[in-house]
Formats: C-alpha cells, structure tokens, sequence
C-alpha cells in the first residue's frame, strides 16, 4: 500500500491488515506513555484545503503517538482563490521532504491526482475529498462496529470481519463522503449495507451499489440493523429544494426520541448509534439518541486515532505483508479474503 | 531570390498516381490551377513534364475535412491556440476548412471581430478559417448580437453559435432561429439547461455516483434539443445541434427528422469513443463539455452517424495551457484537442468496424459540414472542375498519439497514448499543398498578393503567405 486514497479500491486483506494494526495502536493508547518511535524521523504533513479540526488534531495525535515529526498546512479555500496551485502546493511540501501527506480539501479526487501526478513522491492519505470519499472515518467506523461485532460474539476483535452484521447508513447519501467509504468497506469486510433517505440526497446511480435503499426510515428500522449510523446534514443542503423544510426532514429521517425508544420496543438491545460528527442535535439526531448507551459517538472518536496511526504505520515502515509485496507468491499464512474484491459496481 | 523565373509549382500541378478515390478503385489524378484538372488516365496525359508526381500507391483520396466546432482561441487566449498554430494542426489532421468558434475574447459578436478572426486565417493560409458569430452580446444570452452585420462582413458568416453557453431563454432562440433566415443562416445549439447543470462535472450515472462529482444529466441536453427541434419546426428555421453526447438526443433528432424538421446534428469523435469510465482516474484531460458518457451512448451515437440521424463529425477542438488541467477535477477547464487525432478516431470507430465506408466517412467530414456551414467550394466530389481541397490518407497506418508532437499548443489530448489507425499522408488546400508527406509543407499563397516565386521552401512560404495576406488578403480564401 504506497497510498490510502480510497476504500473502493482496498481488499479485503489490507482493510483488515489495517483494522488489526490499529487493534495493536490502541493497546499503545492504554498505557501510561502512549508513545511509539516507529516513525521517529519522519515528517507528516497535514495539508488542510477545508476547515476541520476534529480530523486534523485525530491525524496530529496518531503522527506524533508514532514520534513523527507534524507540520500542519492549512490552505483554507480554494487553491485558486489562493492563486497557489495544488501542484505548486504539492512540490513545496516535497521540497520540503514530507514522508506523508494528509490531504483534506473539497475537491473531489484531489488526493488521488496529488498521488497520480508524479508531483510528489510521499504517500497520500485521503482525508476527506470533497464528496467522493474519507477512508479513515470508514475504517474507524468498521473498527468500532468490529470491536462491538467481537464483544456480542465472545471472541478477541482482532481478525474477525464484519459478517452477518447488518448496518444502516441514514440521511444525505449524495453529498457524503463518509456514507461512500463506509458502503464499500463495510460491504467488503462482510456486512451488509442499508441506505435510506430521502430521493432527493440518494445519488443518480446508488442502484448499482452493493445494498439495499430506502426511502423510509421507519422500513429500513424493520429490517433490525446491527447499527444505525447518522450522517450529518448539511447547512448548505437545507435551502436548495432538497427536502421541504428541516423540521420534515427530521420527522421523516432524523433518529428522535421515538424511533430510538422503537429500538427497545423491537428488543434491538444491541443495535448501536453512529454519527460521524459533528452532530445536528435535534435535526438528524435527537440528544437523547446521540446522548444513550447506544450511542458510540466518543469512541468512534477515541477508535480514530488508532486507525489513523495504523495507516500512518502501514503506509511509512513498509509494511511486509503489503498486498504489492506480496504480489505473485502464494502466502500461505494469509487468511482467506472474506469476500470477493473487485466489487466494483 | 528570382520572383518570375522559378516557376510555380501550383501552376504546374500536381500528379496523384494511383490513389484509391473515396476507397474505390485505384485513380490518377491532376490537380492544376486549384481544381482537379483530370482523372483517370488523362491525368497522366495532361500533366506536363514540371507537374510533381506524388505516388499514392495504398492512399485513399478523400475531400478535405470540414470542421464545424473549432476554437482557435485567437484573439484573446494565445497562450492557448492561436490561428496560425490552430490551423497547422488542421491541415496536419486532413482539413481544408474550420469553423472559429466565438468564444474568444473579445467575443466575435461584431463585424470587427469576425473579420479580424478571417484575416488572421487568410494570412496563415493553411485551411480556411471561418469565423463562427455569437447569438448574443458577449455570449451574455441576453441581447442578439448583430448578426446581419457579421453576415454582410467579409466573413461572410453563416453559422451562429454561443458555444460553451447554452442560448437557454426560449423566446431569444426563438428569435434566434427567425432573424437568421433573412441571410440563410443557422443557430448552432450548445443545448444544455444551465439550472439542471449548475456545478456539473460528468455525466451523471454509476460513475459520478462513486466520484462524488456532480452530475450532468443527460436530460439537460435532452429537453433543450427537444425544445429547439419545436421551435425550429413552429419558425420554419434551420437548427444545428452541436456534439450530441446521449442515446436520448439521437431518439429527439430521428423524431425531429422524420416530421421534416429541418435539423442538423453533430458528434465529436471523442464521443464516438471514450466512456466517463476514463473519469475514474480523476485526470481532467478527461473532462469536456458536454461530458464523456456511457459506452450505450457511444454505441448509440456511432448507430446514428452511420444512419444519417447525426450528419456530421465536429471536433470540439479545445486547446488549453497546461496549467488549466494540471489541477484537480472540479477547477480543471473543460475540453480536448481533436484536430490532429479526428481522421484516426472516426477511422478506428466507424470505418473498421464497419459503419461507415469511405464513401460514408467523406459524407460526414466534408460534404455535409460543407453544406451546413455554406461552403459551396468545399466538401465538393471528387471530379474533374471541382476545387482542389482534398486529402491523401494512408489507411493502413498505425501510430501512437503523442501530443508533445503535435501542431496544436494544446496537449490536452484525451487519445494520448493510444494507437490509432489512419494517417494523413498530403493535404490539398485549394490546389496547393499545405501537407506533403505527413508533414506541414507551406501555407497557400494568398491569391493576387503573394509575389511569384516566394514559396520556395517552408520558411519563404510562411513568410509569403503570412505577408501577403497582411498587406492585402481581401480575396476571399476560395477565390481559386
């Protein structure tokens, strides 16, 4: 893995390689000098085109727990209205001999052309491109479904996929990154993936994904998902004829007070909350939802540092069990891909 | 240099031994005096000792190309293309006549600019250059430009266009459509509805679905081209559809035909190739408007060139600096080259794969783009008398595009590295050639200002062609 750009691409394998290294990374969390020098030495850029401080500081952490020296790039706006080009942007931070850059910015396939270019040699991580994909907040979705899959089940999180789960993505699916990570990795892990929203935020094209679209809410909660994960709406969405007014979107798709005691009624004890952050309390989710034992809202939160310094980890120290690496050789200690890749729709 | 004892070789003429007429049987061919003087084997007979022989052993010779849909950037954006380097490169890929789009900068929305666009392709003189007109001021959609006037110009301009920018309100290309039949006019439609496309990147489907970027639907060209075959029906006008890009578009045109709607249309070969799939990668040479689509649509759009629902090819030749597409998708300029790759593409999509003859191929190039723009001497049979604006290809050629190698100053080719078959081998532009094997030869001396005898190697020919039609090229390009 030279890049993380996208979950679409990622095999079965590599994802789980990365949730296991960051079971690993979470251990170093726990103790009292929640350090590791495995990239001491070696410097990470988080280059910021869009405001967003909940990631960044999550990749700032995960840098330095792994002892990388951080410098954080913040290039808020457009490259153009900065009058700096993203490729000018990209070989300055060469020049300055970045091991990794962290890109967020909200063009959609920024990160995959800064990797694609030859512009720069580093490796690039996708941290949010426009509305295309965040591969991070996916895996640190699927680590904290995984470890919450494992506890159900009895057995260590570590290894395990997310077979037989059944999660339910909720809200405005056209515009989010997070909903288009989360639908390939999930499903790649095993899971199975349910949409709903309203038509309007449900991309032209979403039937060719690998899951199932509601246009109701309260259908798709019949159907007793595993997990229930809010997306966030946003500001810019609500005057632009997508829905009729906030109130009927929350009435309609917004996890209340009502369909979170529905929960109980259908005696779903372990199905969890998910939001991505941050939340519209009251519009996508109600505080008693987002507030309840369900809710896994801070340690999704806690998970994204172990995953962002998992991939971190894997991409700067050369991971030796690397699908590239291992590329014509039969590995026979490889556990089996749990689903078949290139699900490609 | 000795102006009136070296003889013109254009006087003397050019023999073409052996080139396949339109695919057909193996022909001679003598081009004097700016016309196919003879065929067959009076060719050989007539042509006297000084004529050049070109041995076109293998070449099929078809009429020069005609391009409808070029922007040549000049004035305003010469970092980009300019007329000169523009029509290089359209002589280089088999043309003898392109269409300048408006949108340049100043717009060509006046007399002045159109002519001035026209000159500029007198004195390059490698193609003829005509000057496309804006619908409105400024491309604004808003108010007519004067289009009388730029019909009346020595531009003598037929087709009118906003390209790029959909002329959208309904009563102005309503009046569009009327006001032009005064002068045999036709309004070239860039038919896209702006609200349905705000922020639009790609063809709106599977693809767009996984990237993240913004749709642009195939109905908001669709409703616009069905709105326009309406109008142009209700009004009795003639209407030019621009690079239709859907299946959709194809079933409104073969409608709009088959009630007698006096409808024209158009598809790039980019169109008649690339799917949005190539968007995957995030590459903006990938990105043009109208957007790449689905490969249904592909299919569909070659089906429709071969039946005549679409009439032509247009290139939508796009050149942009560098700078405009060595960015990220959504700030990267939309369009792509196409002179210098068009003969290959619509070779390799519809003549190899059976759709088209070459017959066929020399109906959608030249006769009917010809007919469409006005220009009685161009796209014109191959017979004895007609002008001499014809093409030597080699069909049997293979390269590979390389568009660090081209003529053009844009390298925004989306069919870089592709192999292609087909090759221009000479190009005849009004009895002169202005390509000989496979290379720029000289531009076409201005008739009655260049002096005799100036032309004699590339250098002294550009230098000729460009000085006399400076000082005075008020003859008209096809006055052979």
């Amino acid at each position: 893995m030279k890049h993380l750009l996208s979950t679409q691409d990622l095999s079965a394998r590599s994802a789980l390689r990365l949730l296991d290294t960051a079971e690993e990374m979470a251990a170093v969390g726990e103790r009292e000098i929640k350090k590791l020098p495995a990239l001491r030495g070696r410097t990470v850029v988080n280059l910021f085109f869009e405001d967003s401080t909940r990631t960044r500081i999550s990749f700032e952490a995960a840098a330095k727990r792994l002892s990388a020296d951080v410098i954080n790039f913040a290039a808020k706006g457009s490259s153009v209205s900065k009058g700096e080009s993203l490729k000018d942007t990209a070989q300055t931070l060469e020049a300055m001999s970045a091991d990794a850059v962290v890109i967020r910015h909200p063009a959609s396939g920024a990160p995959a052309r800064l990797a694609a270019s030859g512009w720069i040699d580093a490796a690039v991580v996708n941290a949010g491109d426009g509305t295309h994909e965040h591969p991070t907040q996916a895996l640190l979705d699927a680590f904290t479904l995984r470890r919450h899959w494992a506890r159900i089940a009895g057995t260590p999180s570590a290894g395990t996929t997310l077979a037989g789960m059944k999660v339910l993505i909720v809200g405005d699916v056209l515009h989010s990154r997070v909903a288009r990570s989360n639908v390939w990795l999930l499903t790649t892990l095993g899971a199975e993936v349910l949409l709903a929203g309203p038509p309007t935020l449900l991309p032209v094209g979403v039937g060719s994904w690998p899951c199932r679209v509601f246009y109701n809410l309260d259908d798709a909660l019949a159907e007793r998902p595993d997990a229930v994960m809010m997306l966030r709406l946003q500001a810019e969405r609500m005057n632009a004829a997508f829905f009729p007014s906030t109130r009927e979107y929350s009435r309609r798709w917004g996890f209340d007070d009502g369909r979170l005691a529905l929960l109980d009624t259908m005696g779903l004890d372990d199905t969890v909350i998910m939001h991505p952050g941050p939340m519209n309390r009251g519009l996508e989710i109600s505080s008693a939802a987002a507030d309840s034992p369900r809710s896994t809202v801070l340690a999704q939160v806690r998970n994204g540092v172990s995953v962002r310094m998992a991939a971190l980890y894997l991409l700067l120290s050369g991971d030796p069990q690397d699908d590239d690496a291992a590329d014509g050789r039969a590995d026979q200690d490889d556990p089996p891909a749990t689903t078949p890749e290139g699900r490609t729709p | 240099m000795s102006h009136d004892t070296t003889p013109r070789p254009d006087d003397a003429g050019y023999l073409i031994r052996g080139a396949s007429l339109l695919g057909g049987a193996p022909t001679d061919l003598l081009v004097r005096g700016g016309v196919i003087a003879a065929l067959g084997p009076e060719a050989g007979r007539d042509a006297g000792t000084d004529a050049v022989t070109i041995e076109a052993d293998g070449l099929v010779a078809l009429p020069g190309m005609v391009d409808l849909h070029t922007h040549l950037r000049e004035p305003g954006r010469e970092d980009a293309e300019t007329v000169e380097t523009g029509s290089r490169a359209a002589a280089l890929g088999g043309f003898t006549a392109i269409h300048a789009m408006a949108n340049s900068s100043p717009v060509a929305d006046t007399a002045g600019v159109v002519e001035q666009v026209y000159r500029l392709g007198l004195a390059s003189g490698w193609v003829e250059v005509r000057p496309v007109g804006a619908v409105t001021v400024g491309l604004g959609g808003e108010r007519l430009a004067e289009l009388g006037a730029m019909a009346e110009s020595r531009a003598g301009v037929r087709v009118f266009s906003d390209d790029g920018i959909c002329v959208h309100d309904p009563v102005l290309m309503r009046r569009a459509l009327e006001y032009v039949k005064a002068f045999d006019g036709v309004i070239a439609q860039h038919a896209q509805e702006p609200r349905l496309t705000e922020g639009a990147q790609m063809n709106e489907g599977d693809v767009s679905a996984v990237l993240g970027l913004t749709g642009w639907p195939a109905v908001a060209e669709e409703s616009i081209i069905a709105r326009d075959v309406l109008l142009a029906q209700h009004v009795g006008s003639r209407l030019h559809v621009c690079h239709v890009s859907t299946a959709g578009s194809v079933e409104i045109i073969r409608w709009a035909k088959a009630r007698g709607i006096d409808v024209t249309a158009e598809v790039t070969p980019h169109h008649l190739l690339l799917t949005d799939e190539l968007v995957r990668s995030y590459d903006p040479v990938y990105k043009v408007n109208p957007p790449l689509r689905t490969s249904d649509d592909v299919h569909a759009l070659r089906a429709a060139l071969a039946d005549g629902t679409i009439d032509v090819v247009g290139t939508d030749h796009a050149p942009h600096p560098s700078e405009h597409k060595e960015c990220e998708w959504a700030q990267a300029a939309m369009g792509m080259t196409g002179l210098e790759t068009a003969l290959s593409v619509v070779q390799h999509a519809m003549v190899e794969t059976g759709l088209l003859d070459w017959e066929g191929f020399a109906r959608v190039t030249s006769a009917t783009p010809a007919r469409i723009g006005r220009l009685a001497h161009q796209g014109r049979p191959l017979a004895v008398g007609e002008p001499a604006n014809l093409i030597l290809v080699d069909p049997a050629a293979r390269w590979t595009v390389d568009p660090s190698t081209m003529a053009t100053k844009g390298r925004n080719s989306p069919f870089r590295g592709l192999e292609l078959p087909g090759r221009v081998r000479a190009t005849f532009f009004g009895g002169h050639p202005t390509v000989l094997d496979g290379s720029l030869a000289t531009p076409r001396p201005t008739p009655h200002s260049a002096p005799h005898g100036e032309q004699t190697g590339a250098q002294g020919g550009l230098q000729g062609g460009l000085q006399g039609g400076l000082q005075g090229g008020e003859a008209p390009a096809w006055n052979i």
